[in-house]
C-alpha cells in the first residue's frame, strides 16, 4: 500500500493505482472526461490536470501513478487555472446548443462547465463543424460538432466490445469520430457508447426528442432477457418507459447492458401491444371484458376435462416469464389436474433429474477464469454480458476454447475451436475426455480419440486454475443434451474446471426452481406442441416462434379444441381461441433467477397498459373460477414466499442450499441425434425483442428475420 | 534572391548543403563528396573498426557491454534529436535481464522545419549509422532494429536499404557478427509526412501500424516500447557519433565540445544567409563562426533574429544570439534551446508576423488531435495570428496569444503543444512592437516580404 496526501487528507491505495484512484477512494471529485474506471486511461482529455508537489507541470490525476509521501492539491490555484483552461479549449469549438441537445441536463461537459467554464468566450474565430454520421438504428450521431475527442466510445468497441468499430480518423482539428468508411455500428453492446459519451455526440436514436432527462422518473428493474439477469434504470414519463439504462451491479452486469436490454422497450409502447381480452367468435376477435373472457376459458377447460380428462390440458410456458407466473402455473394445471407443463421450449431432450441446472460459478468469475471450454453456443450473441466477462477473462490471458458447429466471431481470441456439426458434438466432446484422459494418464469412460484438436483443449483446460466448461444454449437444446451435461462433468472432474448452464432466458433458473415441468406422467412441450392436447395454455410464449418445432408448433396445437394465449401482445391469433392480456416486466412485480441462482425481485414500473393484468393475478383468478386450492395470494411477494424453493428473508430471496446441481447420472449415448439444436437469434429470443423496431433494424435483426423467413 | 531559388539550393544533392568544405573538426561529415556511400568507401575510411574493436576480432581484448555505455556516458555525448537526454544513461536504462524481445529504434523521421542533418547523413554515409546501431545493439543486448525514415525522402530510404544489403551481404548485421556471437537484425521503415511521429512514442505506434499518436507517458518505452517491449530510441546523428567515440575513445570525443556538451554537431542553417547548409561543428563554437561558416548574412542584410533549435524553439533576437555559443547549455541560458540543431536565420527583411503565422499554421496542421489544449488550442493561435496578419487583429490579441500558448504548454501528453506554445511566446516576448504595429497600421513594420 502506498500513502499519499490529497487536499491535506492521507489516503492509502496499492502500488500502481492513479491519483484518480486515491482521489475515488475518498470519495473527492476531480473533475474528467475520458477516464472511465472500466477503461483503459487515455490521459487525452486533460481537464483532470492536478497540481503534484514537485512536480513543475500540471499533471493528469487520471494517469499519474501514486509514489510515497505524494502531495496532491486539486483544488489550488495552479490545478483549478489549468483545469479551467482546458475547459475553454474543450468549449471553443463546441456548439453550445445545450437547449436543443438531447444530453442536455445529463451532460458532463454543461455540469463541469458551470464550475470550470467562462461566462462568456474569448474565441471569436469561425466554430469547427463537423459532418453528421450515420451508423445504424440505435446510435444518432447527427451532431458531431459536440465531440470532445474523449476517444471513450473508441475504447469502449476495443476494449469492451472488443471490436473496433469507431475510430478517430483525420489529425489535429480535422479529427472525428467515425466508423471505416461509412459502416454500421452492429455490436450487441453498442448502445453503452451512448451511456460512456460525456456529451451529446452519441445519442439514442429511440429516445431522440422524446423527454428531457429531469422530466423522467428512475425505476430499478431486472432484464427480461438473457440469463445474466441485468439490472436497470428503467426512466418512465407519465406512465410510459421511456428509456432503459444499466443500473450498476458489480457483481451482475457491472456498468453495461446489451442492446436488447436497453432498446426492447419500444415493444412496450407498440401498436402490437394488446388492450383488452378478445374472443374469436366465427373466426373474428372481439374485444370483451375480463370477467366473460376468464369464465368462458374456465367453461371450456372444465368442458375438456370432462370431454377427455384433465391430461389433454396442457400449459407451455416461457422461461421469460417470472418465478411467481411460473409457479401459480403448475399450482393450476396440477391442482386442475393435468401433469402437462413445461418452459423448455426448444429443448429436445427432457431429461427428469432432479438437479436445478445453473451457470455453476459466480457470474463475477467469469471475468477471471484461466481457461475455459464453451462447447455449443454462440456466446457473443446469446449471451453478450457473458461474453463480455469472458473477452476480459482473455484479455488477462484466459484461453478460450470453443465447440461449435460454424466458424463464428466472438471478437475475442479463441485459442482452440472444434467445428463440427451438432450430431458429432457427444463424439467432439468424448475425443476431448479422451485427450484429457490420455494427458493425465487416468483411463477415459468413454470411447474418444485424442485428435490434435482435442489435445489442444485438453492441455489448455489442465492449465491455470480458475477455469470452467460452459454449455450453451445449443448444448441445452440438444438432443444428447444429457450425454453433453455427462462428458463435461466428467471433463471437469479431471480438470478442477467448474461445470455449468450459461442457459437461456432470464429465469430458465427460476422456473426450474417453481416446478414448471411436468409431473408424473405429464406431457413434456415437445409432446405438447406434438398435438396430443385438446386445450393449451400458452403462457406468455408463441409457439410458432418459441419452440423447437418452429412453425409446426402451431399446427401441432391446431388440433386443439381451445388454445389460451397469455401475452401482451396480439400474438398467436392464428391458432389462439382466447387472447388474454397480461402485463410485460415493467407494469408487473415479480422475480427473475438468473443463471448463477441470484434471486432479484422487481416492482412495477408503469400502470397497466389498457386493461392488461398481471398474469400471476389473471392465474389466480382463473384457479379460483377453476376451484383450484394454493393460489389464495393477495401479493406476488406472498407468491415468492410460498415457493418451496427458497427461502425468504429481511434482505430478499435466496434459493434452498443443495437444489443448484449439475451433476447426472445419465449415460453417454452415442448415437447421433437425429435433429439440430434449435437457438434462437439474439433479436427473436423473445416476444418483447422480436417486437423492437429499432432493434429489428440492426444487422443482426436483419439477419435473425431472415433466417424465421427461410425456416417458414 | 527568391524562395525558389533557395530551395533550389536546397535540394538533396549535398553538393551545397554537405559538401562545402567548411565543417570544422568533422566527425560524421568528414571526407565525404557525395559518391563514397557505399562499405568499401567507409571501410576506406575507417569504418566498422568500432564494431572490430568492441567484438574483440581485430585483435584487441574488446569490450564489454557495460564498457561501451560506460564509454558513451563519459562522452558527454546527448541525444541529437531535439531533447538532449545524455546517451549513456538512456542506455544504461534499459533493462539487462528482460526475458523477451527488446528492441532498438533509429528515429530518422525528420520532420522539424529547418532540418535536413540526418537525410544528408543517411543519404552520404548510412554505413556510419548502421555501425552505431549494431554497437548500441551491443551494449544493450538488443537482436532487432529497425530504422524509421521520414516518409517524403523516399531516395534516402532507398539509400539505406542498398546501404543493409551490403552490410547484410559482409556478415556485418543478421547472425553471428564478423565471426562473433554478436546477432542484431536491422530493417528500415518509412513513415509517411506526418510531423507527429518525430515523437519518439507515436513514432513507435506507426511503426507498429497503428495511427501516429504519442503514447502518455510513464511508461517510457525503455519499459514498454515497440509491441510492449523495452525499446531503445536514438535519433540517427546520435548513433552517427557512437564509432568515433569508440574509435577515439570518451576523453577525445569529450575535448572536442565543452564538458557535458560532448562532440560535434552538425547545424543545419537555413534562412537568410548567403550558404544555407549543413555544418558540423564542435559544440561549444560561437554562433558567430557558424554564421561566419554560412557565409554570413545575406548581402545588405543585418541580423535580426535566430530560431536557433529549429521552428519549434523560441526566438532569440541577433543582440541575444551573437553572445550564444552553439551547445545545449548556452542556448538553453539564453531562453531557448538548441533542439535538432537547425539554425533558422532571419534578417531585417524578415516580418515577424509572417513569420509567426506560417509556424503556427504548420503546427496546427501537424497537432494529432488527441489531447485537448494541443487539437483545440494549436488553431486559435494560427487563427489569431492570421488576424493580425491580415489586418484585422486588436490591440488585446497579443496578450490572449501570450495567455493562450501559456495555457497549452506543459498541459499536453507529448511535446506538440509546447512545440507549438513555445515560439509564439517568444515572438510576442521579443517583437511585441511589431505585432502591436501591425495591428495598428493593418501592415508589416518592415518592407515587403521578399
Amino acid at each position: 500500500m502506498i500513502e499519499i496526501e490529497l487536499d491535506g487528507k492521507k489516503v492509502e491505495v496499492l502500488e500502481g493505482s492513479m491519483v484518480m484512484h486515491a482521489a475515488e477512494k475518498i470519495g473527492t471529485f476531480i473533475p474528467h472526461f475520458c477516464y472511465h474506471k472500466k477503461l483503459s486511461i487515455a490521459a487525452n482529455c486533460r481537464m483532470c490536470l492536478v497540481d503534484v508537489e514537485k512536480a513543475p507541470k500540471p499533471m493528469p490525476a487520471c494517469a499519474t501513478p501514486v509514489t510515497q509521501g505524494m502531495v496532491v492539491r486539486t483544488r489550488s490555484d495552479k490545478a483549478v487555472k489549468a483545469q479551467k483552461s482546458v475547459m475553454e479549449f474543450l468549449l471553443i469549438n463546441h456548439p453550445l446548443d445545450c437547449p436543443i441537445c438531447d444530453q442536455g441536463g445529463e451532460c458532463q461537459l454543461q455540469d463541469l462547465s458551470v464550475g470550470y467554464g467562462g461566462t462568456n468566450s474569448r474565441y471569436q474565430e469561425e466554430k469547427r463543424v463537423v459532418f453528421h454520421k450515420e451508423v445504424g438504428p440505435l446510435i444518432s450521431m447527427e451532431e458531431m460538432s459536440r465531440c470532445i475527442h474523449c476517444t471513450r466510445c473508441v475504447r469502449f468497441g476495443q476494449e469492451v466490445a472488443g471490436a473496433m468499430e469507431l475510430g478517430m480518423s483525420n489529425r489535429g482539428e480535422h479529427a472525428e469520430i467515425e466508423t471505416f468508411v461509412g459502416r454500421s455500428v452492429d455490436s450487441e453492446l453498442s448502445g453503452n457508447m451512448i451511456d460512456l459519451c460525456p456529451v451529446g455526440a452519441l445519442t439514442s436514436k429511440p429516445f431522440r426528442y422524446s423527454a428531457r432527462t429531469w422530466e423522467l422518473s428512475r425505476r430499478k428493474s431486472i432484464s427480461p432477457h438473457d440469463s445474466t439477469g441485468a439490472n436497470l434504470i428503467i426512466q418512465v414519463k407519465n406512465h410510459r418507459v421511456m428509456r432503459v439504462v444499466p443500473m450498476e451491479n458489480e457483481s451482475v452486469n457491472e456498468c453495461w447492458i446489451a442492446d436488447r436490454d436497453r432498446f426492447s422497450y419500444e415493444a412496450l409502447n407498440s401498436d402490437e401491444r394488446l388492450p383488452s381480452p378478445m374472443l374469436k367468435q366465427g373466426g373474428a376477435w372481439k374485444a370483451v371484458d375480463w370477467t366473460t373472457a376468464l369464465e368462458y376459458v374456465a367453461n371450456g377447460l372444465r368442458q375438456v376435462k370432462a370431454e377427455h380428462g384433465a391430461e389433454a390440458i396442457g400449459l407451455l410456458a416461457s422461461p421469460h416469464s417470472t418465478i411467481e407466473e411460473l409457479y401459480l402455473a403448475g399450482v393450476l394445471m396440477k391442482g386442475f389436474g393435468s401433469q402437462n407443463i413445461d418452459y423448455r421450449l426448444r429443448n429436445a431432450e427432457f431429461p427428469n433429474e432432479a438437479g436445478v441446472r445453473y451457470l455453476g460459478m459466480s457470474i463475477a468469475s467469469l471475468s477471471d477464469l484461466q481457461s475455459v471450454l464453451v462447447v455449443g453456443s454462440n456466446l457473443r450473441k446469446d449471451h453478450p454480458l457473458f461474453a463480455q466477462r469472458i473477452r476480459q477473462a482473455a484479455r488477462k490471458g484466459c484461453s478460450v476454447n470453443s465447440l461449435q458447429d460454424r466458424p463464428m466471431d466472438w471478437a475475442m481470441p479463441v485459442a482452440n475451436s472444434l467445428v463440427g456439426d451438432p450430431s458429432v458434438w457427444v463424439q467432439a466432446l468424448a475425443d476431448v475426455a479422451a485427450a484429457v484422459a490420455q494427458e493425465k494418464g487416468v483411463p477415459c469412460p468413454v470411447h474418444g480419440t485424442a485428435s490434435e484438436g482435442a489435445k489442444a483443449i485438453a492441455r489448455s483446460m489442465l492449465g491455470g486454475e480458475r477455469k470452467a466448461v460452459l454449455l450453451g444454449n445449443a448444448a441445452a437444446h440438444h438432443a444428447r443434451a444429457s450425454s453433453l451435461l455427462a462428458l463435461a462433468n466428467w471433463i471437469g472432474e479431471q480438470t478442477g474446471a467448474s461445470v455449468g448452464y450459461l442457459t437461456e432466458a432470464a429465469n430458465t433458473v427460476g422456473a426450474q426452481l417453481a416446478g414448471a415441468k411436468p409431473g408424473p406422467g405429464g406431457l413434456n412441450a415437445s409432446q405438447m406442441l406434438g398435438g396430443s392436447l385438446k386445450a393449451a395454455v400458452l403462457l406468455n410464449c408463441e409457439p410458432g416462434l418459441d419452440t423447437a418445432a418452429g412453425r409446426n408448433g402451431g399446427p401441432g396445437l391446431r388440433a386443439a379444441e381451445m388454445v389460451v394465449s397469455l401475452s401482451p401482445f396480439k400474438a398467436n391469433m392464428d391458432i389462439a381461441d382466447v387472447m388474454l392480456p397480461i402485463a410485460p416486466f415493467t407494469e408487473t412485480s415479480g422475480t427473475f433467477v438468473n443463471a448463477e441462482g441470484r434471486v432479484q425481485s422487481f416492482h412495477a414500473v408503469v400502470k397497466a397498459l389498457g386493461d392488461s393484468r398481471p398474469a400471476w393475478k389473471v392465474l389466480r383468478v382463473l384457479g379460483d373460477l377453476l376451484e383450484v386450492d394454493g393460489v389464495e395470494f393477495e401479493s406476488s411477494r406472498e407468491v415468492l414466499a410460498a415457493l418451496p424453493a427458497l427461502l425468504m428473508d429481511e434482505a430478499g430471496a435466496t434459493v434452498r442450499t443443495g437444489l443448484l446441481d449439475n451433476r447426472t447420472q445419465a449415460a453417454v449415448d452415442f448415437t447421433p441425434a437425429e435433429c439440430a439444436p434449435v437457438v434462437a437469434s439474439i433479436y427473436q429470443l423473445d416476444g418483447l425483442v422480436r417486437r423492437a423496431p429499432s432493434l429489428q433494424l440492426t444487422a443482426d435483426g436483419r439477419l435473425g428475420f431472415a433466417a424465421q423467413e427461410v425456416a417458414a | 534572391m527568391n524562395p525558389q531559388q533557395v530551395l533550389g539550393r536546397f535540394r538533396a544533392t549535398g553538393l551545397e548543403t554537405s559538401f562545402h568544405g567548411r565543417h570544422i573538426g568533422a566527425q560524421i561529415l568528414d571526407g565525404l563528396d557525395g559518391g563514397n556511400w557505399r562499405l568499401k568507401d567507409y571501410e576506406a575510411r575507417g569504418g566498422y573498426q568500432a564494431l572490430r574493436k568492441i567484438l574483440g576480432v581485430d585483435g584487441s581484448e574488446g569490450m564489454t557491454p557495460d564498457q561501451v555505455i560506460a564509454a558513451v556516458k563519459e562522452s558527454a555525448l546527448r541525444g541529437r534529436g531535439g531533447a538532449g537526454f545524455p546517451t549513456g544513461l538512456k542506455w544504461s536504462f534499459m533493462p539487462r535481464q528482460f526475458p523477451g524481445q527488446k528492441y532498438l529504434v533509429c528515429n530518422s523521421d525528420e520532420g522539424e522545419p529547418g532540418t535536413c542533418k540526418d537525410r544528408d547523413i543517411l543519404q552520404f554515409n548510412p554505413h556510419i549509422v548502421i555501425e552505431g546501431m549494431i554497437i548500441a545493439a551491443y551494449a544493450m543486448g538488443i537482436t532487432v532494429g529497425y530504422n524509421y525514415i521520414h516518409g517524403e525522402i523516399f531516395q534516402t530510404y532507398e539509400r539505406f536499404e542498398e546501404a543493409l544489403r551490403e552490410a547484410r551481404a559482409a556478415g556485418l548485421l543478421g547472425d553471428r557478427i564478423l565471426g562473433s556471437t554478436l546477432n542484431f537484425q536491422l530493417h528500415a521503415a518509412h513513415g509517411f509526412g506526418a510531423y507527429i511521429c518525430g515523437e519518439e512514442t507515436a513514432l513507435l505506434e506507426s511503426l507498429e501500424g497503428k495511427k501516429g499518436q504519442p503514447r502518455f507517458k510513464p511508461p517510457f518505452p525503455a519499459s514498454f516500447g515497440l509491441y510492449g517491449k523495452p525499446t531503445t530510441v536514438n535519433n540517427t546523428e546520435t548513433f552517427a557519433a557512437v564509432p568515433w567515440i569508440i574509435r577515439n575513445g570518451a576523453q577525445a570525443y569529450l575535448q572536442c565540445g565543452k564538458p557535458n556538451n560532448g562532440g560535434t554537431k552538425i547545424y543545419s542553417v537555413s534562412g537568410d544567409v548567403e550558404r544555407p547548409g549543413n555544418y558540423e561543428i564542435p559544440m561549444g563554437t560561437p554562433f558567430s563562426v557558424l554564421l561566419e561558416l554560412a557565409g554570413g548574412v545575406r548581402t545588405g542584410r543585418k541580423l535580426k533574429a535566430v530560431i536557433p533549435g529549429g521552428s519549434s524553439a523560441p526566438v532569440l533576437p541577433a543582440s541575444i544570439m551573437m553572445e550564444c555559443t552553439m551547445d545545449y547549455d548556452s542556448i538553453a541560458k539564453a531562453g531557448s534551446m538548441l533542439g535538432s540543431g537547425a539554425v533558422i536565420v532571419m534578417d531585417d527583411s524578415r516580418c515577424m508576423v509572417k513569420s509567426l503565422q506560417r509556424l503556427s499554421y504548420f503546427y496546427m496542421h501537424e497537432s494529432c488531435g488527441q489531447c485537448t489544449p494541443c487539437r483545440e488550442g494549436t488553431g486559435w493561435l494560427s487563427r489569431v495570428v492570421d488576424r493580425i496578419e491580415n489586418g484585422q487583429g486588436r490591440q488585446s490579441d497579443m496578450d490572449l496569444l501570450d495567455n493562450v500558448a501559456e495555457n497549452i504548454q506543459g498541459r499536453t501528453i507529448c511535446a506538440l503543444g509546447d512545440a507549438a506554445a513555445m515560439p509564439v511566446r517568444a515572438m510576442i516576448k521579443h517583437f511585441r512592437p511589431e505585432f502591436e504595429y501591425h495591428v495598428a497600421n493593418k501592415t508589416c513594420m518592415v518592407p515587403a516580404y521578399v
